[in-house]
């Protein structure tokens, strides 16, 4: 299980990456406005918020931690623990609802071995319920990161979970919002870019 | 500050208040308290309870009154029938998100929430929804925080924020799963939280208070193989009385010591012995460090919160920090010490209490450092409100005590003792010896009332015989963050500084009884009631000067030798660490004074 500390080089690189962009932001603003594109940006990094980050933030913006810890609980957005390389969000919106939307709900709690809102142990498969993804003429829809499934059968998800597998985490698609480095660009615009992009 | 009037009519009643008034202020001119939970004069406005609602002609719905402006012309109602019913069902809303434990919850009988529930004639819990459940942290040594019982005020935040500037306390999460606690829901004890317990005086409900160590004392009471011995600290003598309807600053030095022996206790020290003991040593300390080179300013160490936010916050002014251990250690390693081996005793079997107006004493107890006789020095802390309440457990009728005197020999003290409860006594005291010391002449005047007063920082300055030496005092963390900043970027200099955690000082301390319903914690006039009993007890005194209390003069000559003399250095003596997590405080605008 992947820990909510970081102990990898790669994380020492992204937070030298936070720091200078607080440098480079701090004289534009003052420190309480500063904290929510921050936090953004952390997010980007990291795609969660790590303490380390949170302790670097507060020494850096001169912010208590208590008070950053407010902002980053506050809004569903920001997320303290590591995200899964694979989020699974399953529609029990109406339509899905009643034609077999819980039933893939918990055909993937089995598979998987963990319920919603938790991780599985190897990082790789996040388990989520939405209320709709807009499609609801394809019901039941899920949804895995950027993938959308539409007239999901519980039968065909072990399939569905093994084509991840084989992928890995190296291999998911990125999930980056780039709403704060490039104010310009709209969601849609760089979720279709994104959904190109391997790592 | 605005000085345009405008006039409103307030309940058929006009007024003239300040353009930049609140409803509720300009109320309290026409003579009405508005029922309140979340308010406090002191602090930022939240807005967030909304029990003191009013009606504005011409508004569409209530609006709270706390952070409502004044108009001219205004035309307000604060009891209309169908308020008084808006107001209650927001108690009772309030109360549906509640434990039903009044009966065994620490703050029965003193409770706001409970009062506005009796004022509003609750008579029924009609809305009753899903409660939150939250685990209660007993981390900390001082103070216990139970989430269930919090109705998410906000003026613990805040006064932790804007009075004490260690926002150890903040909102986490949101709807119906915010909480109040520390950064990234940490226990207490592994967060910056310094144990002043000012937050223990702003809770209007049960969610924080001091943690109760009545029990264990009533254990080593009743154990007939202990010597229970207790030492009583100046600002309880002027405070212990409210409770048993005795005014503020109302001296009952002889009662309480009466009380403590009712109550079982073998010995009865005074902490104004050990206070006179730490003048001696801080005084010498002090021109040691000016005749040696040594770090300047001083800081006194007497407040244990501040202690732990200079290690948490301001860990570069750690060697500023005197290393005279406070008054209760050195009462708690002498009495294990000096005071066994004078009686005989095992060190073992003495039990060591200490009746303290403050939740940080019971945390710097348990300090491990605090272990000079080998033992731990001081086994329990009691606030004042923990005495009051085994006093009324025991059934003791307070009022009527006669007055008793301390035992020898650690119960003689003197005037500069006793002003160490308010703020500026320390440095009073510590300038009467020291004058002394340096000079070798007798003071004309011990009163140094420049460094008396509840201005947030007060400085002075004080020729020791064509020596000049620059002082502050300061009180309140935040200002002491402000005075600190200023220190370190230059923009302040002294040579000698007090620092109190407690706005007014150890009288106004986290442990202190609740100021009477009707009366704000931090209540300017209220705490002068206070600090005036404390400075008459001094001003009765006939000695009023540590140095010269024969007690002190004696446990010099038959046990400790000198001032900063080796046993000292062991007995009276400590040190300090660079605590984590780091602390970033945030900067007031203004001072804050009292």
């Amino acid at each position: 299980m992947k820990k909510n500390r970081l102990d990898t080089a790669e994380a020492g690189v992204s937070l030298t990456s936070l720091s200078e962009f607080i440098d480079r932001a701090r004289p534009l603003r003052n420190a309480q406005s500063l904290l929510m594109g921050t936090l953004h940006h952390t997010q980007e990094l990291f795609e969660y918020i790590p303490r380390e980050a949170v302790e670097l933030i507060s020494e850096k913006l001169n912010l208590p931690t208590a008070h950053i810890y407010g902002m980053i609980t506050f809004y569903n957005y920001f997320s303290l623990k590591p995200r899964p390389a694979y989020q699974i969000h399953v529609c029990k919106g109406t339509a899905c609802y009643v034609s077999g939307g819980s039933r893939v709900l918990e055909r993937l709690k089995q598979e998987l071995k963990i319920d919603v809102g938790e991780v599985t142990p190897d990082g790789l498969f996040g388990l989520n319920v939405t209320r709709c993804l807009g499609c609801c003429g394809l019901a039941p829809v899920m949804q895995v990161n950027e993938d959308v499934y539409v007239r999901v059968v519980p039968e065909r998800l072990p399939a569905i979970l093994n084509s991840y597998r084989q992928k890995g985490i190296r291999g998911k698609a990125s999930t980056r919002v780039g709403a704060f480095e490039h104010p310009g660009q709209s969601r849609y615009d760089n979720k279709r870019q994104a959904t190109g992009r391997r790592r | 500050m605005n000085e345009k009037k405008v006039t409103l009519t307030i309940d058929g009643i006009q007024v003239v208040a300040r353009a930049d008034a609140t409803i509720m202020e300009a109320a309290e001119i026409a003579g009405l308290c508005i029922p309140r939970l979340c308010y406090h004069s002191r602090l930022s406005e939240a807005g967030a309870c909304r029990v003191c609602i009013v009606e504005v002609e011409g508004m569409k719905n209530f609006v709270p009154s706390c952070c409502t402006r004044v108009a001219e012309g205004m035309v307000v109602r604060t009891n209309s029938p169908d308020l008084l019913k808006a107001r209650r069902d927001i108690v009772e809303l309030l109360l549906d998100n509640h434990p039903e434990d009044c009966q065994t919850c620490a703050r029965n009988g003193d409770c706001e929430l409970q009062t506005l529930a009796q004022q509003f004639g609750i008579r029924e819990r009609l809305y009753q929804g899903e409660r939150k459940h939250f685990p209660v942290d007993i981390s900390s040594a001082s103070i216990v925080r139970d989430p269930d019982k919090c109705i998410l005020c906000g003026k613990c935040v805040r006064v932790c924020s804007e009075i004490q500037g260690v926002n150890a306390l903040s909102f986490s999460h949101r709807g119906f799963r915010t909480n109040v606690g520390p950064a990234f829901d940490l226990p207490a004890a592994e967060s910056v939280c310094v144990n002043c317990g000012q937050c223990t005086l702003f809770c209007p409900t049960g969610a924080l208070t001091e943690r109760d160590d009545t029990e264990k004392v009533w254990q080593a009471l009743s154990d007939p193989s202990k010597v229970v011995v207790v030492q009583i600290a100046p600002a309880v003598r002027v405070a212990l009385g409210e409770p048993f309807g005795f005014q503020p600053g109302t001296d009952l030095t002889g009662q309480t010591v009466a009380a403590l022996r009712r109550l079982g206790f073998d010995r009865v020290f005074d902490t104004q012995f050990s206070a006179d003991l730490t003048i001696m040593e801080e005084a010498h300390e002090l021109l040691h460090r000016l005749a040696h080179g040594g770090k300047l300013p001083m800081f006194t160490s007497c407040s244990p919160a501040w202690i732990k936010f200079c290690e948490h916050f301001h860990p570069d002014f750690l060697e500023n920090l005197s290393t005279c251990k406070s008054p209760q250690q050195m009462m708690g390693a002498l009495i294990k010490t000096y005071y066994a081996r004078k009686q005989g005793l095992e060190a073992a079997s003495i039990y060591s209490v200490s009746i303290m107006p403050c939740t940080a004493k019971k945390f710097e107890a348990a300090r491990p450092e605090m272990k000079a006789s080998s033992f731990q020095d001081v086994d329990a802390v009691l606030t004042t409100r923990e005495l009051a309440r085994m006093i009324k457990q025991a059934g003791l009728k307070f009022s009527e005590l006669k007055p008793e005197e301390f035992d020898d020999p650690l119960g003689e003290s003197t005037g500069a003792a006793t002003i160490f409860g308010v703020t500026g006594g320390v440095l009073e005291a510590a300038l009467r010896t020291a004058y002394e010391a340096a000079t070798g002449k007798e003071l004309e005047r011990v009163d140094f009332n420049q460094v008396r007063g509840f201005e947030g920082i007060r400085e002075a300055e004080i020729d020791l015989d064509g020596t000049r030496i620059k002082v502050a005092v300061v009180h309140g963390l935040a200002n002491t963050h402000r005075l600190l900043t200023e220190i370190r970027a230059g923009q302040r200099h002294y040579h000698f500084v007090e620092v109190m955690t407690c706005p007014g000082g150890c009288l106004g301390g986290g442990g202190q009884p609740r100021p009477p319903q009707g009366t704000e914690p931090l209540d300017r006039s209220f705490y002068q009631k206070r600090a005036a009993g404390i400075y008459t007890i001094d001003s009765r005194k006939i000695i009023r000067q540590s140095h010269k209390n024969p007690q002190i003069k004696q446990i010099y000559a038959e046990f400790l030798g000198t001032p900063l003399g080796e046993k000292s250095h062991h007995l009276l003596h400590t040190h300090y660490h660079h605590r984590t997590p780091k602390g970033f405080a945030s900067i007031r605008e203004e001072i804050f004074n009292l």
